[in-house]
């Protein structure tokens, strides 16, 4: 039983690693790029919404937490907590992607998402919309992640109400909360990298 | 790991380090360190990985093979971060190839 839940661990693991490869060429792709345009970079980013982007930081770490007391719950059979830091993690991280639809939603308004109808004043427009370019597509890649993370969520609960996870057997919990976990650190390195860094490159 | 259970007080002090470096790091992002905001924008990111890692994903209480995996998918981006970077920022140096 020992090793089956060694070997479970793992398998998420290695398929971890994997997304650190897939996300790190969206990173790479990003500094390259901003240290070849970075005071456009440093321009777009003031853009951000340095409130709401710190305020979604902090929620999804409250959902880190309330992850890893699920785990700790369904360990030690806690069947109820185990449900309730279930939702509660759900609902924080439908919180995180509600914050972020609003802030594309801003995007939106501002003629800032990369396209026809982008509008940038002053010299930069076009290496600012390399930066929304990027923004757009490693916050949305990351918000994917949540919402297959949610998905993973809901399968958890049905299971949990049903009494299936217990300290004999609740592997799911563990090798989900993994997941769970990874996307946050992607978060945690999206967050200074987009919304904080360019703030005094004038 | 999964027999390993960690008691909530370690996910409570991690949770608490987590908020309070979040915190500062948005803070400081108001000072004008020049160079110095990027250095410490990510290192406090890092600081704040590695505490969910090791804590919230039990790497520290994890058996070598997993943890020879976690640190062999790190060192292949470190590569592929460090190979890419070594021509685009060094690009400028020798001026005949510009």
């Amino acid at each position: 039983m020992e090793q089956q839940r060694d070997a479970s661990s793992l398998g998420m693991w290695v398929f971890l690693v994997t997304e650190i490869l897939f996300f790190g060429g969206l990173f790479l792709a990003y500094t390259v790029y901003r240290s070849e345009y970075a005071r456009a970079f440093a321009e777009a980013s003031r853009h951000l919404d340095i409130t709401l982007g710190t305020f979604n930081t902090a929620v999804l770490i409250v959902s880190s937490l309330t992850m890893a007391l699920a785990v700790f719950s369904a360990a030690t059979g806690r069947r109820r907590a185990l449900l309730v830091f279930l939702i509660a993690t759900m609902v924080l991280g439908g919180v995180f992607l509600g914050v972020k639809a609003v802030e594309y939603g801003h995007k939106f308004h501002d003629h800032l998402v990369p396209g026809p109808h982008f509008r940038f004043p002053g010299p930069y427009a076009r290496q600012a919309e390399i930066f929304y370019s990027l923004y757009f597509a490693m916050t949305g890649l990351h918000a994917a992640h949540m919402i297959i993370g949610i998905g993973i969520l809901t399968v958890l609960v049905l299971q949990a109400r049903k009494g299936r996870y217990g300290p004999a057997y609740y592997t799911p919990v563990e090798v989900s909360g993994l997941y769970w976990h990874f996307v946050d650190i992607v978060w945690i390195f999206l967050f200074p990298l987009l919304y904080l860094i360019g703030r005094h490159i004038h | 790991m999964a027999q390993h259970v960690v008691p909530p007080k370690i996910y409570f002090a991690v949770f608490t380090a987590l908020i309070v470096l979040t915190a500062t790091t948005t803070a400081i992002s108001f000072l004008d360190l020049g160079p110095w905001n990027t250095v410490v924008a990510l290192g406090i990111a890092f600081v704040k990985a590695t505490l969910v890692a090791l804590f919230f994903m039990h790497v520290k209480y994890s058996p070598p093979l997993t943890r020879i995996v976690v640190a062999g998918g790190l060192f292949w981006l470190a590569i592929l971060l460090a190979l890419t970077l070594s021509d685009f920022l060094t690009r400028g140096w020798v001026p005949i190839l510009r």
